[in-house]
């Protein structure tokens, strides 16, 4: 087993709102080794998007902090650097690609240019090998014609070549860790498909370790080693992917399996839900932040936070976990 | 007495663009293309399909919010296509529509109860006491508490909102509903809430859908019959199960096979496709489909193919691809 390339301990981020100061990310952990794919899944204002911003020191300013915890990648702390250090590894070491490729890529620039400018600054190539470079990693993310279309302006590109080209600029400096936001859900799945592949390619070319946030269970369950659900802020189970999928733990990680519709199932009269809505971060429950919509929940659940506990190589936060509870059997979701 | 509430036929909606360094050429993007189909009453039609497809586009010219370049829409024995504006008015409130994001489609300055209230005044609903009664009993309907018709549409949150589009389509008792990508923004916890409203909805009042989305999962749980399209045609027409047990075209297989399976591990054998969706400014020569079809052969390279019908014990199942034609030698 080889060591651990990211170590997140303890990671805290609170937020300034007009509410007041909330906590997105609330006492995250995890780590990660090199080749290997973690997904960071949950409903939207569970703080996956949050969290990966902070690893990469980009937390919108100045509203957010880190408030507490550590993260090191490759042994570096990251929490410690300054804006200037943090810019030496952004793009080198550990790279991110978001949602919507258009607002990340700069409108006035070619792709060209803006995947050369990463590799001029941080591999301190010439123009001329740094164009070779640019052409070469459009190709390899499947672009066709790459050396025409190395100069066309993000407008031209479709979405999906967009995204493709976000991956090229992203992993054109050969980083240890990249961090993908949502990177498909801009797109058809046809589309995604295909740009899930060129992701995993070239990550086992370059033994990159890839944190993957989404919402879609069905790509975590297609592209990750291993999950981590969040529910308002903290991590309520982590668990290789298989076991998951086979034998959530969590109540809410259950339902969330459950509620999705499924391609070629039986088909159902009525989907399974799960009742109510994601609470306000302003306004959390005090026990469980699940158990206002959980079917299981009883006194404790409301009066008490659950802590993580590791059973084999998962662990999940929650007093009655399935499979663990006599009481239940493997109950789904009250439909 | 059993004709089907909505008959769309040869439905076909171009746009005129103009292209060029002076936009001085102009060139025809066919948006909906020859489009036919049929929706019974309280039944749901899924029209699916990638992005720039047309599927929206021809859910707009069925509700004739963009006005249709030929072809005819029958609602009810009306034929939509022909009427005069003051007529067309008073058809709207049998045919209504729920957007993707109520964000963009519920005004941010109205509370929810003159949201509501403003189909019922437009379309006569009555006294403005039997109108304050019938927003209660629509608040009811779609689940939201009497007190919110006070609030505003930003005090709410996705789900929430969703509801309220819906309950303002309900307003004037349509017969029929377009809904467009009416899920695809909420999370998946409270999308299958959405879902369950709908068929509950569609129970009670009898309710026509013309349900447009992206999401063959999705789709697979709230229709009847599933129309698959592809650069403004429709490529495939027929029962769910059908479509996902039996899918004919190599389209729909692709598109089936590209949805992500919550199952880790399960990875059968996939129709994988390459390459892009083509320009709808430029289609490609014979089938649209032949630059991205695996088993595309050379006819399919110039002859566009005919629609035939392949289904058993009448039921019909309605296929554009020259595989399925017996007149083309394989």
């Amino acid at each position: 087993m080889s060591e651990a390339l990211l170590e997140v301990d303890h990671l805290s981020v609170d937020f300034s709102t007009d509410a007041g100061r909330v906590r997105p990310v609330d006492d995250v952990s995890f780590s990660i080794r090199p080749g290997r794919t973690l997904g960071i899944v949950g409903e939207s204002g569970c703080g996956k998007s949050i969290t990966g911003l902070a690893l990469m020191g980009l937390l919108p300013q100045p509203a957010g902090c880190v408030v507490s915890g550590s993260v090191r990648l490759a042994g570096a702390e990251l929490t410690a650097m300054t804006e200037r250090e943090l810019r030496g590894l952004r793009g080198a070491e550990m790279a991110m690609i978001f949602q919507d490729p258009t607002t990340a890529l700069n409108p006035v620039y070619t792709v060209g240019a803006q995947i050369t400018a990463v590799l001029r600054r941080h591999e301190r190539l010439s123009r001329r090998s740094a164009r070779k470079s640019a052409i070469d990693m459009l190709a390899q993310v499947g672009i066709p014609a790459p050396d025409r279309r190395i100069d066309d302006y993000p407008h031209a590109l479709s979405g999906g070549m967009r995204q493709r080209a976000m991956i090229a600029m992203a992993l054109a400096c050969r980083p240890k860790l990249l961090i993908a936001d949502e990177p498909t859900t801009a797109l058809d799945v046809t589309t995604q498909a295909e740009v899930l592949r060129q992701i995993k390619r070239l990550q086992q070319e370059l033994g990159t370790a890839v944190i993957l946030i989404t919402h879609n269970m069905g790509v975590v369950a297609e592209t990750c080693d291993e999950a981590l659900v969040m529910y308002c802020g903290q991590m309520i189970e982590q668990a290789p992917t298989g076991s998951l999928f086979e034998a959530p733990r969590h109540r809410y990680t259950q339902a969330l399996i459950a509620t999705i519709p499924r391609i070629r199932q039986k088909k159902l009269d009525r989907l399974p839900v799960v009742p109510g809505k994601v609470p306000d971060l302003a306004e959390l429950p005090p026990g469980c932040r699940f158990a206002p919509r959980c079917t299981f929940a009883d006194e404790i659940c409301s009066t008490a936070q659950p802590a993580l506990e590791s059973m084999g190589s998962s662990r999940a936060a929650c007093f009655h976990p399935a499979g663990v509870d006599p009481a239940d059997g493997n109950a789904p979701p009250q439909t | 007495m059993n004709t089907p509430l909505l008959q769309v036929n040869n439905l076909t909606r171009h746009f005129r663009m103009r292209t060029g360094l002076l936009r001085r050429s102009t060139e025809v993007l066919r948006a909906v293309d020859g489009v036919s189909f049929e929706v019974g009453r309280g039944r749901t039609f899924a029209l699916v399909g990638e992005s720039g497809c047309g599927k929206s586009t021809l859910g707009r010219t069925i509700l004739r919010l963009h006005e249709p370049t030929a072809g005819r829409v029958m609602l009810d024995g009306v034929d939509i296509t022909a009427l005069g504006p003051a007529a067309l008015k008073r058809q709207r409130k049998h045919m209504q529509m729920i957007f993707q994001d109520p964000h963009a489609s519920l005004s941010p300055r109205r509370t929810v109860g003159r949201i509501l209230d403003e189909p019922l005044a437009l379309h006569g609903y009555g006294t403005k006491d039997r109108r304050r009664q019938r927003v209660l009993e629509l608040l009811d309907i779609v689940g939201l508490a009497s007190a919110t018709r006070h609030r505003y549409p930003h005090e709410f949150s996705g789900g929430q909102r969703q509801r309220i589009g819906i309950a303002r389509a309900l307003a004037v008792e349509p017969k029929l509903i377009v809904a467009d990508e009416a899920v695809s923004a909420l999370d998946v916890s409270v999308q299958s809430q959405i879902l369950n409203l709908l068929g509950e909805l569609q129970s009670e009042f009898g309710l026509s859908f013309v349900f447009i989305s992206h999401d063959l999962a999705v789709v697979q749980h709230i229709s009847h019959v599933v129309g698959v399209m592809y650069l403004g045609k429709l490529v495939e027409t027929a029962p769910v199960d059908r479509i996902y047990d039996a899918p004919a075209h190599p389209y729909t297989r692709a598109l089936l096979d590209a949805v992500p399976v919550a199952e880790p591990g399960r990875r059968d054998k996939r129709l994988v496709l390459t390459g892009e969706v083509p320009s709808p400014l430029t289609p490609p020569p014979g089938c649209p489909f032949h630059t991205r079809c695996p088993l595309a052969m050379s006819v399919c390279r110039s002859r566009v193919p005919r629609t035939i019908e392949i289904g058993q014990h009448g039921r019909p199942h309605q296929v554009s691809c020259h595989l399925h034609d017996p007149e083309i030698g394989h």
